[in-house]
């Protein structure tokens, strides 16, 4: 089975955030909450329609049973409920099962809700755990690698392959503070230049600090019901033409390659369920933790041909008004990163710009898009097709 | 958290791993090798991951092998690692890759395909870490 017949059969209704960025005193789980009410209001609905609800644990407050507690807090009693953990790829792999859910009859009103506190809700021991989540604590970790080293050696293999230079990777740090800079909720709004990015202090070789994404507190949530429900909710409904993932690892050292990652088979999965191309998307969010993993992902999911990434970014695509823009809220580089719920705001950010809500940064005519998230050291992938007809 | 030196990560062995850590400790690498289908692997596992067989004999192996990818770390991940120092993954000659450090040479020069050859440094007074040196 392709999983095909989920085609257009699930549709985004409601979406929202809360504020992003530095909010001290503020708990995950009140960020969640909050995140899930507003999403639900946004849809026209009332608390007591949602009898499903997805979460995903917080660092800075962690719950053993998170979604629980979450409905709970809200006093709903859903009849699907559950937190999940794959890091940052988790956002798009519960919209899969979330999607499934609908079809199979398991819920009919999904609330996707997701937040935590990486910049001010951290005790010093969280922040260590956090460090010490990532890498094979006997094969990985004694060798101090810290999390931008990871991604540094997927960024040194694609530059002694391909040819790949520091200036194309600090291009995807521009592109993004670009479209930051249009967006009134963004985390950095300043635009910066490649020199920027080149002279900003060494992190992981080549990997410089404004290669490196944001540390954010924020919550952000989706409301999912069928595509037929839809129809007569209070915005256009946003439908999720396609779903598909790849998970290729967990530690990068057992990694197939460094340079071609699980992002391919994710993307075609959901490109084959959409029956639609690369070329017939308007924009594309791409998980940018650092700025070589937008690199890989631009030739994994086909934008370009493997080893072309840097030539792409060079010829100004990934920009506003350019031919893929990219990570049109300022993604993790720029608007916020909260840690594993940071591929939300690239969700919420591309039902709105369907709906055609962006204002100064709205993509003229966008019709379709592809939403792509990564955990782990690029280990679990997760793709959604998004269009605003079913077809 | 008290205020004492912080150590290196340290490795714990564990039922599987120890025959690994203790040839560590005599100065050899040495890696699981598959008597079914012929193939090495790493890390230390209870089958083999290439044909789920489960008769693996250790093997004492080259130690020589080539840098695949590295990094230079220059904000180490705490004050028991003095940065700058190089992290790398090293393509073993006999297979399998393992994360490393590269040790006795400046940052700069290495270089991804540079040969590398494994040497050992004490951790803790059990544990012999295996680091490579450019040949």
């Amino acid at each position: 089975m392709s999983g095909s017949a989920l085609r257009g059969q699930v549709a985004i209704v409601g979406a929202a955030d809360t504020d992003v960025g530095v909010l001290p005193g503020r708990t995950p789980m009140e960020l969640c909450v909050e995140a899930a009410l507003a999403a639900i209001a946004d849809a026209g609905l009332d608390k007591s329609d949602v009898d499903g609800l997805i979460t995903c644990n917080a660092m800075a407050q962690p719950m053993l049973y998170h979604a629980e507690a979450a409905a709970e807090y809200m006093q709903i009693f859903p009849r699907y409920c559950f937190a999940a953990g794959a890091g940052g790829g988790t956002t798009f792999s519960v919209i899969h099962h979330a999607m499934s859910a609908i079809a199979t009859g398991m819920a009919d009103v999904i609330v996707v809700s997701m937040a935590d506190a990486m910049r001010s809700g951290l005790t010093r021991e969280q922040a260590m755990l956090v460090q010490a989540s990532t890498g094979h604590p006997e094969f990985e970790q004694p060798y101090g690698v810290t999390v931008p080293a990871y991604y540094a050696l997927i960024a040194q293999a694609h530059m002694a392959e391909f040819g790949t230079t520091e200036a194309q990777f600090a291009g995807i740090a521009v592109a993004c503070r670009e479209h930051a800079s249009r967006n009134p909720t963004a985390q950095m709004r300043d635009p910066i230049t490649v020199a920027d990015v080149l002279e900003s202090r060494l992190i992981a070789d080549p990997l410089h600090l404004l290669d490196c994404s944001l540390v954010s507190d924020g919550g952000s949530a989706v409301v999912l019901m069928s595509a037929e429900r839809a129809a007569d909710t209070a915005h256009a409904p946003v439908y999720i033409l396609g779903a598909g993932e790849g998970h290729s690892h967990e530690h990068i050292s057992a990694a197939r390659s460094l340079t071609t990652s699980a992002a391919k088979e994710a993307g075609e999965r959901a490109f084959a369920m959409a029956g639609l191309g690369p070329a017939e998307m308007d924009f594309a969010q791409l998980y940018d933790c650092f700025t070589p993993t937008v690199m890989v992902e631009l030739e994994d999911l086909g934008f370009c041909a493997k080893g072309e990434g840097g030539a792409f970014v060079d010829s100004g695509a990934l920009l506003p008004g350019g031919a893929l823009p990219v990570n049109t809220h300022g993604g993790l580089l720029s608007h916020c990163h909260p840690g594993n719920p940071g591929s939300m705001f690239a969700l919420t950010e591309s039902v709105w710009q369907l709906r055609g809500s962006c204002g100064e940064r709205q993509v003229a005519g966008a019709t379709n898009a592809l939403v792509h998230a990564q955990g782990g050291i690029m280990s679990s992938h997760a793709a959604l097709v998004l269009g605003k007809e079913v077809g | 958290m008290n205020a004492e030196i912080p150590s290196r990560v340290q490795p714990t062995p564990n039922a599987v791993s120890a025959p690994y850590w203790e040839a560590c400790a005599r100065g050899e690498l040495s890696l699981q090798h598959c008597n079914g289908c012929q193939q090495f692997q790493f890390y230390p596992r209870t089958i083999c991951s290439h044909c789920g067989g489960t008769d693996l004999a250790w093997q004492v192996v080259s130690g020589s092998g080539r840098v695949k990818s590295f990094t230079v770390v220059r904000r180490g991940i705490s004050k028991a690692y003095a940065a700058p120092y190089v992290v790398a993954l090293i393509e073993l000659k006999e297979g399998p890759s393992m994360m490393s450090t590269i040790v006795g040479s400046e940052p700069e020069v290495v270089a991804i395909g540079a040969s590398v050859q494994v040497g050992f440094e004490a951790w803790s007074e059990d544990i012999q870490m295996p680091v490579f040196s450019l040949t």
